[in-house]
């Protein structure tokens, strides 16, 4: 059963399991000519409408492309907006975590004088090396105080590797929001 | 000094000096004009803007485009011919100028007292002449693959000239009809006679033979071949670069303004605007718009159509568009005369 028509009885007739094509006339000729023309206004047509409808280019720089809410940009390191203490611990999970191994950790100990997070110990050192960094976001499950998160930034790019380590006290600035976030339904 | 050709009005040497600075000076602003239009507009067919980073709104573009090309360093192969590697391209830029100087922008008009033809020179031979430039323009290319000494070059100058001798043919031959209309070959006459009538109406299919081989002569897609930067490396422009390929890149667009102007004075009806009859001074600027939405044509069909495989391109320009052009005129002389 095939949904075309059967050929007409030929010297040569193919069987069932092959599929009968519909062609339009062959190229050339007066019937090519004419579809060739015809085509041809179909695509001016269509061209046309592109005119119409008008660009559709972000013009990047000036104008950013906005992210989905859970969009996985540069990290953020969070502090305890009533005390200002710093929710990480220094227990080095999200440096565990990481597949590209590129979270430094060093901890030490909270003192009474010297307090900097509200356990008992603190980051002393946190580095993230963004050149090696994958935006898997293993680090942001792993964190069990949500000390660290994803932002929205994906704008780092720079003239030095070196540049690209950001320690402790830049992912804990204010991050500058450089990325519009996406309205509900976009 | 013998005329070469009829002329049907001159004026005192100087005017014509003078005219013919003007017409080249205005003629050769739209070049860059064309430039930018055609990248603007080919984004804007495809969902994009085009250049607008170089000035306002990218106006900048063309200059920026050609004064990189002029301080590049002025290249050649080693096995190269020369002067004739430097004289081809000037040739296509010759020939593409000089064809402008049969263009009619308007009648003789009277300014400050002297009867002056705003148009470069009106001879009867008109259509013929520009037929002449154009046999001429493809030595530009064929000399200019060929001198370069690469291969490449050659067979694309040798695709090239091929191109152009078939597709020649056809849009002589297209014209053929509108000169039996008129009954003469001058330009300007032949824009008095579409007064009442331009001919792209009785001459539909006469221009739409025009076109095609009027966009096959400019080597501009889908008929491209000759250069074919995609898949032939381009052609016989492979060894230039620099003010040369400036120069190639220049003649092209000034070819297609010409063949413009062309269409807008054989078919369009020249300076005529049906049911009008505006003041003189407007003429040449109906001209000029005539001639910019025939190039927006062109753009268009650039943004649309895909290029031709070359046997496509012959057999389409013998097989198809010279029979056409062949009946095309010989039913227009039956009904001319019995008429």
């Amino acid at each position: 059963m095939t949904p075309y028509p059967s050929p007409s009885p030929s010297p040569w007739s193919p069987g069932d399991d092959v599929v009968a094509v519909q062609r339009g006339p062959r190229p050339g000729g007066a019937g090519g000519t004419y579809r060739a023309f015809g085509e041809t206004l179909r695509g001016l047509k269509t061209t046309f409408a592109r005119l119409v409808e008008g660009p559709t280019t972000k013009q990047y720089p000036e104008e950013k492309t906005a992210v989905y809410p859970r969009f996985r940009g540069r990290h953020k390191l969070h502090r305890f907006e009533d005390t200002g203490l710093e929710k990480c611990v220094g227990c080095s999970l999200c440096a565990a975590a990481c597949p590209a191994d590129c979270i430094r950790v060093v901890a030490a100990e909270n003192t009474p004088e010297n307090r900097v997070s509200a356990g008992e110990r603190y980051a002393a050192v946190y580095e993230i090396n963004l050149s090696r960094c994958i935006f898997c976001g293993y680090c942001e499950t792993a964190c069990p105080f949500d000390a660290i998160t994803m932002g929205h930034d994906y704008e780092m790019s720079d003239y030095n590797r070196s540049d690209l380590i950001f320690t402790k006290e830049m992912l804990l600035a204010e991050p500058l929001e450089r990325t519009p976030l996406r309205a509900a339904g976009e | 000094m013998t005329a070469f050709a009829e002329v049907g009005y001159f004026e005192p040497w100087w005017v014509q000096l003078l005219k013919g600075l003007v017409i080249f000076a205005v003629v050769f602003q739209l070049v860059p004009v064309v430039l930018l239009a055609e990248r603007k507009l080919l984004g804007r067919f495809q969902n994009r803007y085009g250049p607008n980073r170089v000035g306002p709104f990218g106006a900048f573009q063309p200059i920026a485009d050609i004064g990189k090309l002029l301080f590049k360093e002025q290249f050649r192969p080693r096995n190269s011919i020369g002067w004739l590697h430097a004289a081809a391209p000037a040739i296509s830029m010759l020939t593409a100028v000089a064809t402008m100087a049969i263009i009619p922008f308007s009648d003789t008009v009277d300014i400050f007292g002297t009867k002056v033809g705003l148009y470069g020179v009106d001879a009867s031979i008109g259509i013929l002449f520009a037929f002449a430039f154009g046999g001429i323009a493809f030595y530009g290319l064929m000399l200019g693959g060929w001198a370069s000494g690469s291969k490449f070059s050659f067979l694309g100058s040798m695709r090239a000239a091929a191109q152009l001798i078939s597709y020649e043919v056809s849009q002589g031959l297209s014209l053929v009809g509108v000169v039996m209309m008129a009954g003469t070959l001058s330009l300007t006459e032949i824009v008095e006679a579409q007064k009442g009538l331009w001919y792209v109406v009785p001459q539909f299919v006469g221009f739409l033979i025009f076109t095609v081989a009027g966009f096959a002569e400019t080597n501009r897609p889908p008929f491209d071949l000759p250069e074919a930067d995609a898949e032939l490396v381009g052609g016989y422009n492979t060894e230039y670069g620099g003010g040369r390929f400036a120069a190639y890149f220049a003649a092209e667009y000034l070819n297609v303004v010409v063949v413009s102007g062309l269409a807008v004075t054989l078919f369009l009806g020249g300076w005529q605007i049906p049911f009008v009859d505006p003041p003189t001074w407007v003429d040449p600027i109906v001209v000029i718009v005539k001639l910019l939405a025939f190039v927006f044509f062109f753009i268009w069909i650039r943004a649309t159509l895909p290029r031709l495989r070359y046997d496509q391109l012959m057999s389409f320009g013998w097989k198809i568009l010279l029979p056409l052009a062949t009946l095309n005129a010989l039913v227009t002389a039956i009904l001319v005369v019995i008429w």
